[in-house]
């Protein structure tokens, strides 16, 4: 056998091999999405189905999200998209700060800092839950946005990649802008934040999942039903049972929509910059 | 004039051991609130009994006794060992061989399936869990079911029993995060120079053992990273076990430590005693990770 003919016989497996697992990866938003124009009944009584068909399918559930308790689930898709904004840029923002001092100053501690940083990333962050809930409560900020982004404010990871990615950057910058007087505050945000852009980029998107996604402290921290993310919505409000399907698959195909948006748009700083953290650590 | 110089030089000096703390002021606020004072607590409330806020007796390691003969205790640790155990062989191996053939430029569109890996980990595990929920269904008609009838196999009821059920979690887990360690396997098989391969194709190495001895030992610290995290997500899992087997876990199945943690504390409201729990959670998680990381040898100097 030729070199040629089994360099082509390999290739032909390869991404045959890629395809099957491609289709693997997909497979469940295409019932997700076929599922969300049945009515519920069917999915009772037979599960899942590969097959569409248009004589009972419509987007008559679509409707149903409007309807469901008066709307409720587009409460909860409000608190999801408000609680990801406010998470995310208060966490970019505080990264992006504390990452750059860890990188490019010297000062007594600074190693202690970091240590404590690279430590935090294998807490199980889970067993930290019941005093910072009894915390809330003193405080009076139970089923308050703030008290669920409050363990999110100056996320451990992004310090680490944002130090990774300032020290990847020319110091020259920084002390040209210093000696033409600009004040240490100045060059964070008039010379460092332009750079970062692709820093920026990459941790938008890993941020946004990780709140799109978050479920247990959240579940513990917001008690108004009005006020649930869409994952406690879904795991705890809308039981399997009945017709509840109507709602629940066009709730969970809406509930992809926000994401994937943001990630088409920030997809190649996304993969770069994710990478980059990864391979130095 | 030459007064006013050094009067500058000073002010910079003091602004330059000042200005870097503020810079990471809001990390060490963050810390003592979030990390630090939590953790205390933790421990101290392990070794107590909280009746409400003004109630709180010290009872020693009797939460610790109780907690090693509840029996609904010792069903979690063995689903989450059970779990973390397949969720580290699964999750680092077919991430590793997938990225291998994806970067071996046998494949075309490789970019194209990069992507298309990663949307999985894009949504949220208990919108995806639905549809698992369904796929793996009792039905004789849900997926999983009509799949064993294609080999001539009964059908089974997947999510009820110890065995099948951690299968089930298992491939939930593969298909939401396979392609974020693809990403991370790939930049470290990107960082590997091209020149180790050629010498070893003069020495006249073979396809596994170019594997072995090159491709292995260069994507080591992305191996220890991607291992580091999925022996934490492994033992704190609990929102896929919520998405499979809500909150009720029927006959326990499927209920984790953590799982085990939020239902002691919040549902029977008894705070030490799910502290107790957390606090072997974190024995646990940082025991398997030190032992890792020695096997791994992080510790070792690069020669």
């Amino acid at each position: 056998m030729g070199y040629k003919t089994k360099k082509r016989i390999l290739t032909v497996l390869a991404t045959l091999l890629m395809v099957i697992l491609a289709v693997f990866t997909l497979s469940p938003f295409y019932f997700m999405f076929l599922s969300s124009l049945k009515p519920g009944t069917e999915m009772l009584r037979y599960g899942l189905s590969f097959t569409f068909d248009p004589q009972i399918s419509s987007f008559k559930n679509y409707e149903a999200l409007n309807t469901y308790r008066e709307g409720i689930y587009w409460d909860w898709y409000k608190s999801s998209l408000i609680l990801m904004v406010l998470q995310t840029l208060i966490g970019l923002f505080l990264g992006s700060l504390v990452g750059y001092g860890l990188a490019m100053y010297d000062f007594k501690g600074k190693n202690i800092v970091i240590t404590i940083v690279l430590l935090l990333m294998m807490v199980p962050f889970e067993i930290l839950l019941l005093p910072l809930y009894q915390m809330l409560i003193k405080a009076k900020m139970i089923n308050s946005y703030f008290g669920v982004i409050l363990p999110y404010l100056v996320p451990p990871f992004m310090i680490f990649f944002f130090r990774q990615y300032c020290l990847s950057l020319p110091r020259e910058m920084m002390e040209a802008a210093y000696m033409d007087g600009c004040s240490d505050f100045g060059i964070f945000f008039r010379i460092m934040v332009p750079n970062m852009i692709p820093a920026y980029g990459a941790m938008t998107i890993l941020s946004c999942m990780n709140c799109w996604n978050n479920l247990l402290w959240p579940l513990i921290v917001l008690s108004n039903d009005r006020k649930f993310t869409i994952p406690i919505g879904m795991a705890t409000t809308i039981t399997p049972y009945g017709n509840a399907y109507d709602v629940l698959m066009p709730g969970a195909v809406m509930a992809v929509v926000p994401i994937v948006i943001i990630y088409l748009f920030a997809q190649k700083t996304f993969i770069a910059g994710l990478t980059s953290g990864a391979v130095k650590g | 004039m030459q007064d006013s110089m050094s009067e500058r030089t000073k002010r910079s000096v003091i602004n330059h051991k000042v200005v870097p703390y503020l810079f990471i002021a809001p990390f060490i606020i963050f810390f003592v609130v979030v990390y630090l004072y939590p953790f205390f607590k933790t421990i101290i409330m392990s070794f107590q009994r909280i009746d409400g806020p003004n109630h709180i007796t010290w009872i020693g390691i009797s939460n610790y006794q109780k907690l090693f003969k509840d029996r609904n205790f010792a069903q979690s640790l063995m689903t989450t060992l059970r779990y973390a155990v397949w969720d580290l062989i699964i999750l680092c191996s077919v991430p590793l061989i997938v990225a291998v053939i994806l970067n071996s430029g046998y494949v075309k569109f490789p970019a194209f399936f990069k992507s298309v890996f990663f949307i999985p980990a894009l949504t949220s595990t208990i919108v995806a869990g639905i549809v698992f929920r369904l796929a793996f269904g009792t039905l004789e008609t849900s997926i999983a079911n009509r799949v064993l009838a294609l080999f001539g196999q009964k059908s089974q009821d997947w999510l009820m029993h110890p065995g099948t059920a951690n299968f089930v979690l298992i491939i939930l887990t593969l298909w939401r995060w396979m392609g974020v360690n693809v990403v991370y396997y790939i930049s470290g098989l990107q960082s590997i120079p091209p020149e180790l391969y050629e010498a070893a194709e003069i020495d006249g190495a073979s396809s596994l053992q170019k594997f072995f001895y090159v491709t292995l030992p260069g994507v080591r610290p992305v191996l220890i990273y991607v291992i580091t995290i999925t022996v934490l997500g492994g033992f704190a899992m609990f929102t896929e076990s919520v998405a499979l087997f809500t909150q009720k876990y029927a006959g326990g199945i499927g209920r984790t430590i953590v799982g085990y943690m939020y239902q002691v504390g919040f549902y029977k409201s008894n705070l030490g005693m799910a502290s107790a729990v957390g606090i072997v959670l974190l024995v646990i998680v940082f025991t398997v990770n030190f032992i890792q990381l020695i096997l791994m040898g992080f510790f070792k100097k690069e020669n």
